[in-house]
This record gives C-alpha cells, sequence and structure tokens, in this order.
C-alpha cells in the first residue's frame, strides 16, 4: 500500500496541536530537569512564529517506554515534548538528559530526536539533538555520517538553565536535517 | 550494548511534496537547502511516544458539540481505517483534527478573513484508533477561505490530520480534502503531492457512513509506513 501523502500545519496548527503540559517530558522536581530551548529561524536568519517543535528522547538510563524497547519500559517515561514556538520563534521543553541508547554497532550517545513542524515545511523536518563535552559523541555512529563542519549544528550550547538548541531551517549554519 | 532492532520502511519516493514547492510561497525560505542525511533507524527511531490513552475522551471526537451548543454548517461523519504499507493496522494511535468553521474561519488570532465566527465550534478534534486502526469524527464540513499566496487564492475544504504512528518514523502531518472539489487545480498546498499521490488526499463519499436525516458520511483511510520486511537478529 502506498503512503499517505504529508502535508503542511499551516498558519493555525495552534489550534489543534500544542498541549498544556506539551512542553513537560518531566516534572520540574525530576532529578537533574533542565531547560531545552532555542529559536527556529528561516534563510533570512527571521524567528519563525509559527512552528512546532517535537522532541522524542529515552530515560536517564537510555530505555524508552514503549513495547519495541527489548529491556523493557521505562516506567511512565513520557520521553515526548511538544512545544510551539512562540512570537519571537522560541521554544522551551523541560526535560532530562537522556542516557546512551544502544545501537547496531555498540552504544549512541545521549541524544533527542527532533521533528520541525511549521507553515511553508510541507513536510516535516528531523534532526537530532546532542550534548556539548560528550566523549561518546567522538564515536557515535550518525554523528560520524555528518560532515565535521557540519556537526556544530547539532550540539547544544550550554546555558545558564540547561541548554540551548537553535535550529535554522535553511542559509548560514544551516541545522543538519536527516532523512528518516 | 549491542542491538540491532528492525527498522521502517523508508518514504515513497513519489508520495510526498519536495520541501521547495515555489507555487507555495511560504516554502522558500524555510526549505532547507542543504541535502537530508539518513539517518539509521536505531531504538530511538523505531519507538515513539504512545500517546492518547487516559487523555482523549469520546466527547473530544463529535467537534460539532465540544465547544459547548451546536456548531453551525453542514454536519458529516469522517471515518477511515490507519494501516501501514504492509496493510496491517495500526491500533490504539492518537489522531488529531483541526479545521476551519463552515465559514471558511479559523479560531485563531491571526485569521482576520471576513466571515463569521461560530461560538459553538473551536474546530479541534482528537481520537483513540480502536483494536482495527479505525477512528471516526463528528464535525462540520469545512468552509473554502482565501489566503495570500497568490492573486484571488483560495484553499479547497480541507481537515489537518495529525498521526504519531507506533514510531517516531510513522510520524504524519497531512490534509484530507473533499471529493471533486473545483478549487484542486488552483491550489499549491495540493499541488505540492506528485500528481500520481494527490488522490490519496481526498476522502470517499460514504453513503453507508451517512445518516438519514442527520450528517453526510465521509471516508478516509490513512497508510503510514510499514516495518523493515526483514527483522535482523541481535548480535552478541
Amino acid at each position: 500500500m502506498s503512503h499517505t501523502p504529508s502535508q503542511t500545519v499551516g498558519p493555525y496548527l495552534s489550534i489543534g496541536l500544542p498541549w498544556p503540559d506539551g512542553p513537560f517530558v518531566v516534572e520540574a522536581d525530576a532529578p537533574s530537569a533542565f531547560l531545552l530551548h532555542g529559536i527556529v529561524t528561516d534563510g533570512t536568519g527571521a524567528p519563525v512564529p509559527d512552528a512546532l517543535i517535537e522532541t522524542w528522547q529515552a530515560d536517564p538510563d537510555g530505555r524508552f517506554d514503549h513495547p519495541d524497547d527489548p529491556r523493557g519500559a521505562a516506567k511512565g517515561f513520557r520521553g515526548f515534548g511538544r512545544c510551539p514556538t512562540d512570537d519571537s520563534g522560541r521554544y522551551e521543553i523541560r526535560t532530562q538528559k537522556p542516557g546512551p541508547v544502544p545501537g547496531p554497532d555498540g552504544p549512541q550517545a545521549p541524544h533527542i530526536d527532533v521533528s520541525v513542524f511549521a507553515r511553508g515545511l510541507l513536510h516535516r523536518v528531523v534532526t537530532r539533538i546532542y550534548f556539548p563535552n560528550e566523549p561518546a559523541n567522538a564515536t557515535d555512529p550518525v554523528l560520524l555520517t555528518v560532515p565535521p563542519d557540519r556537526r556544530e549544528t547539532l550540539i547544544a550550547a550550554p546555558a545558564p538553565d540547561g541548554y540551548r538548541f537553535d535550529i535554522r531551517l535553511q542559509g548560514t549554519d544551516e541545522t543538519v536535517f536527516f532523512a528518516i | 550494548m549491542t542491538l540491532v532492532v528492525p527498522g521502517y520502511q523508508r518514504d515513497d519516493a513519489g508520495a510526498h511534496p519536495p520541501l521547495l514547492s515555489p507555487g507555495y510561497k511560504s516554502t522558500v525560505l524555510r526549505a532547507p537547502s542543504q541535502a537530508p542525511i539518513l539517518l539509521p533507524h536505531t531504538l530511538t527511531e523505531v519507538t515513539g511516544p504512545l500517546l492518547g490513552e487516559g487523555r482523549v475522551t469520546a466527547a473530544d471526537a463529535d467537534l460539532t458539540k465540544n465547544a459547548g451548543g451546536e456548531a453551525q454548517g453542514q454536519r458529516i461523519i469522517l471515518h477511515g481505517q490507519v494501516r501501514d504499507s504492509d496493510g496491517r493496522p495500526v491500533p490504539h494511535t492518537l489522531v488529531e483534527v483541526w479545521q476551519a468553521n463552515a465559514a471558511g474561519r479559523y479560531l485563531h488570532k491571526l485569521d482576520q478573513h471576513d466571515t463569521p465566527l461560530d461560538p459553538h465550534f473551536v474546530g479541534v478534534g482528537r481520537a483513540m484508533t480502536d483494536s482495527m486502526g479505525r477512528y471516526r469524527f463528528v464535525t462540520i464540513k469545512p468552509g473554502a477561505y482565501p489566503w495570500r499566496n497568490h492573486f484571488n487564492a483560495w484553499r479547497p475544504a480541507h481537515v489537518h490530520f495529525s498521526l504519531f504512528g507506533r514510531s517516531f518514523t510513522q510520524r504524519l502531518v497531512t490534509q484530507m480534502y473533499f471529493p471533486d472539489d473545483p478549487l484542486f487545480p488552483y491550489d499549491p498546498v495540493f499541488n505540492s503531492v506528485p500528481e500520481d499521490a494527490r488522490h490519496r488526499l481526498i476522502s470517499r463519499f460514504d453513503l453507508s457512513a451517512t445518516v438519514e436525516e442527520w450528517a453526510l458520511g465521509f471516508e478516509f483511510d490513512i497508510v503510514l509506513r510499514g516495518r523493515g520486511a526483514t527483522p535482523m537478529e541481535e548480535q552478541s
């Protein structure tokens, strides 16, 4: 059977997609909870105020709350965050750092999968957030497929309240996006 | 730890619109210019959020009533089955919809189209698919509305759909259209999809789902990606 085609979320995605608790992957009092935030910009560097970010990640032990994680569920860790951008193009997710996730050739570096939806995006674009100063980044099988001069776009920057990860849809220092 | 898990099929080459579709002007500054890098399907991608149980009630699927009162417009029943490309139903997955009202206006601060808002219509609904992947909404047929993409631009009537499936790879947002809409030839969003695939976005009038003296029925089936054909063995 042939796949149903994708279409843009359009400018009014905030009617149907956000949830009041969407940005909170974890409770505020979860151990080492932090804010992951950033700005989404277009090819001119202008903020994108009608985008939505969705995140998916493992828990701090590197496990997923999903039946296809053969090690068993992560007991209620939602793993999912969803946040529309505001008028200045900013999103903000409260989460915890994921643990290393098993990969085909050994553990992957801690990472968060990200979908970006927006008016003008006919299909979501997908990226990954990695963490700075992480020794495993040097051997991560996905990061190693990215040209060295573009890897920096996938690594969050330390911020006073957590980490900052800007998403540049197009242009100078364009974020690396993945075909999944 | 080493682990190999069965991935999901990749997108059909001819299914999805190219990100850069200049007829739809908003794509020009937002479509990435670099080719995407192939992401292997690791545990992160083959898992995904299983949302909705306990979050969605039956009332959320009736957009004619979920704002209080009775929404105005042509009442319709919108139903279908969510399957993967192997034909397997996708059960217990969240389906979210949003749409304009019968006059073609969204309940949104940025929608200034000069037609009435309906105090009894918010335009948002949620439902879970059942064990066979089926979903059902009661709503009203949305109106066509103008937008400023080009001179005399009008969007065909449509309902926005959002689905999670069972994995990060199955995530899909799309738009459902109605049969025989005269605006199809003029809409760059609809026409961004390769020609052979456009019909998959159009619902089918369904007399069997039509309820006498109450509502017209439309059927819209949705196909997400299937599992990779050959699950690989776990390595030691």
